[in-house]
């Protein structure tokens, strides 16, 4: 957790609030809230997500479709054998029960109530399956607005992924170019020969039990003098110019590499000479170290790891340390 | 002085936040005046069903006056009518209907106010969206104070309400959101009115070890108090925190007090204690590390006061107003609108113990000036004090005639309180604002 600029004795919730919120930005880059997400899904789907599947007017077309279905239930009426002779006036009641036998004479009324009362139920059916639809169209909206609410997300955090795998990926090549340049910058060059001829180059074996006691003279003194006892520039030969820039960058960016990696106790007489001169800060320590594969495999002994060297010295550059 | 106190419930086992809200004024004020409470029958406030035996009793002192409600609430009439007035351009005679579905329905509680206002100074009627208090103000004639308890729900926005604000004599508000969004909605800043909220009764000396014995709970732990329910904002405190737990943030774990209607993840650093005694409660509350409090709505979080007594940081849901404001006001909290904020929120509180330590000390002093029970009785007597001596200039607005109770130009309550501002409030009180000038 960054700590608060903030006293112990002037607490200050809404100066801690946005501490605490530009943390959340830095630690965990865009934060949607719901609303967001909620608008994102309303609005925007289409920019997150695959064309081809949801469609962002999803919920709005529901919600078009379901007025009809939240009207109010319609009326029913209770019917039965007594419904048409019904009244809350008492005398009235009384004369009409009193003609019902010629009412009964003039016309059958018992098709009429049968049907009526059939209507009656057959509406309060049709009530109740409506009102099981609605339920289930409730259900099925909310099915649908988390379907939709999720799908949002995890389309927001596939492309969040999706961007930090991209970054990772990029960084990861970084360091292995990196590596190889670093590699490629041991290559042994054979000691001149101060009278003038080319002396024996050593072998690997030979030099380096010698060579794993030694370190790099001071940065920047040892390689030019070797280079004057030549009397002549050395030649460049082609990428040396961009590998020299890339170590110069490398040598910004840490404590020089060959500390880390060669440790103390060499003497400036005992510089080892390589192909190309180059500041102590970039240059490995030792002539002995394995190939590539040798190096892949295991690391020499007695020297911190070659394969954490890089790393170490550019902390900045270490993709872990900024996902955190 | 003589008070009544006009409340939908009461007694010793009924723990709803206006109901106890009520109990404590009622008992704090019956030191200072005469004071009779005046309720319902009702014990359970989804059916009002007459539970209690009309008549009167004394409970710790205060003698309470029952009055039968005439009928149970209908779910289903009032859940449609509820869609109606909400959702819906509605008449005024809708909002009646809806608030007599609503309940409790006590014509006779609203009758003996009528007929023995002049026996009483006033009456401080609590809960402004129930029936008692709607009717009872208006048969108090000129001597109701109303103490809203209001969150911002839909029932604010019904157009019955706004003459009830403007009408009484006096409002005590609990929260100076609830004030904001009350004047915003009703138009009433000329009302006297003046934010109280609550004391608690916190014991001196809670005994934290005993808790952590008697429960065999040695880790750090934060703490929820209160009914673990979906509509506290719990499934979502669940969500946020087994997020905690999976991204190993931290090593608190979380201990919930209260009866459960909402089922608790198993996880072992997640352990529900179901209801616990006083004594417990604040035992538990003096051991944890930080009070959570993750509920959308609430017009004051006893819960929460109740840890800044005890000098505990609470972490809140930054989406509830309310809340949000005290923490701000009180620089005693911390708060929370996403998951990242939540962990991150409450790692700070958990990894810094300078951070805990000082809003735990502003919360003790914010509570200590503004919620202690010496403070609540001052404000109470100052404004009955205040109105005693001033007459009362005008009452409610009758309601409008028959044709006019009929026209469908309400509009929908919903769409008024999304009109209605939101976010904390400013902390200034209006009134002392004008004394300091």
């Amino acid at each position: 957790m960054a700590e608060f600029n903030v006293r112990a004795d002037a607490v200050n919730v809404e100066q801690i609030m946005e501490q605490i919120r530009a943390r959340i930005r830095e630690k965990r880059g865009v934060d949607y809230t719901e609303e967001q997400i909620r608008e994102l899904a309303a609005v925007k789907l289409e920019q997150f997500l695959d064309p081809s599947g949801l469609r962002s007017d999803l919920l709005e077309e529901f919600r078009r479709a379901r007025p009809a279905g939240d009207a109010p239930p319609m009326p029913n009426f209770a019917f039965d054998d007594t419904t048409l002779y019904d009244t809350h006036r008492g005398p009235i009641r009384w004369i009409r029960r009193l003609l019902n036998p010629i009412l009964k004479l003039l016309f059958n009324p018992n098709p009429l109530i049968q049907a009526l009362h059939i209507q009656s139920r057959l509406n309060t059916m049709q009530v109740e399956a409506e009102a099981r639809r609605r339920a289930r169209d409730q259900l099925t909206f909310e099915v649908l607005h988390n379907l939709v609410l999720e799908t949002t997300r995890m389309g927001i955090q596939v492309k969040n992924l999706t961007m930090r795998l991209e970054s990772l990926a990029s960084r990861l090549e970084f360091n292995e170019r990196r590596a190889r340049a670093l590699e490629s910058a041991v290559v042994y060059k054979p000691e001149p020969d101060r009278s003038g001829g080319a002396q024996r180059q050593p072998s690997l074996q030979e030099r380096g039990g010698e060579l794993a006691r030694q370190r790099p003279p001071d940065a920047g003194e040892g390689a030019p003098q070797t280079q004057s006892t030549h009397g002549a520039p050395p030649q460049e030969g082609p990428g040396q110019r961009s590998r020299r820039r890339r170590r110069r960058r490398g040598r910004r960016s840490g404590p020089p590499a060959a500390e880390v990696m060669a440790g103390t106790g060499s003497t400036p007489d005992t510089q080892p000479s390589f192909s190309e001169p180059a500041p102590a800060a970039t240059t490995p320590p030792s002539a002995s170290w394995p190939t590539q594969e040798k190096a892949d495999a295991t690391p020499p002994a007695g020297r911190p790891d070659v394969a954490e060297a890089p790393a170490a010295g550019s902390r900045n550059d270490d993709p872990g340390a900024q996902n955190e | 002085m003589k008070l009544a106190i006009v409340v939908q419930r009461y007694g010793q086992t009924i723990n709803g936040g206006a109901e106890l809200h009520a109990r404590y004024v009622a008992e704090h004020l019956g030191r200072h005046a005469e004071v009779e409470v005046l309720t319902t029958c009702a014990n359970d406030y989804v059916t009002w069903r007459n539970d209690l035996a009309p008549g009167v009793e004394t409970l710790n002192g205060i003698p309470v006056r029952r009055f039968r409600v005439s009928r149970e609430r209908d779910p289903h009439e009032f859940g449609r009518l509820s869609q109606r007035v909400f959702a819906h351009p509605h008449s005024l005679g809708d909002e009646l209907r809806w608030l007599e579905a609503e309940g409790p329905a006590s014509p006779s509680l609203v009758r003996y106010i009528a007929r023995h206002a002049s026996d009483y100074d006033f009456f401080v009627l609590f809960s402004y969206r129930y029936y008692h208090a709607y009717f009872g103000a208006r048969a108090a004639q000129g001597r109701a104070i109303l103490v809203p308890t209001a969150e911002r729900d839909a029932a604010i926005g019904l157009g019955l309400f706004p003459p009830l604000f403007r009408g009484v004599r006096a409002l005590m508000y609990n929260s100076h959101e609830e004030r904001a969004m009350i004047q915003a909605a009703a138009a009433n800043a000329s009302v006297p009115g003046v934010v109280v909220g609550i004391g608690s009764q916190v014991p001196a000396n809670p005994q934290a070890h005993r808790f952590r014995q008697k429960y065999q709970i040695r880790e750090p732990f934060a703490i929820y108090v209160g009914r673990i329910d979906q509509n506290k904002g719990c499934a979502e405190l669940f969500d946020h925190f087994e997020g905690y737990l999976r991204e190993q943030a931290g090593r608190l774990s979380l201990v919930l007090v209260g009866n459960s209607l909402l089922p608790v993840p198993g996880h072992p650093r997640i352990r529900h204690l179901g209801f616990l005694d006083d004594t417990d409660k604040f035992d538990a509350m003096a051991a944890a590390d930080v009070l959570i409090m993750p509920s959308y709505f609430e017009s004051l979080s006893m819960v929460a006061l109740e840890a800044w007594a005890l000098g505990r940081p609470v972490l809140v849901n930054g989406k509830c107003d309310v809340l949000k404001g005290q923490c701000l006001r009180s620089n005693a909290g911390l708060y929370y609108e996403s998951y990242g904020e939540f962990v991150e929120t409450l790692r700070a509180i958990e990894q810094h113990r300078w951070l805990a330590g000082s809003l735990g000390r502003n919360g003790r002093q914010y509570f200590r000036e503004n919620y202690d029970w010496p403070v609540i009785e001052r404000k109470y007597l100052d404004m009955l004090t205040r109105l005693a001596k001033t007459p009362a200039t005008g009452a409610i607005e009758p309601l409008p005639n028959w044709f006019e109770r009929r026209r469908a130009s309400r509009a929908p309550a919903d769409e008024v309180l999304a009109a209605l501002p939101t976010g904390p409030a400013a902390a200034v009180e209006p009134e002392r604002m004008r004394r300091g000038a």
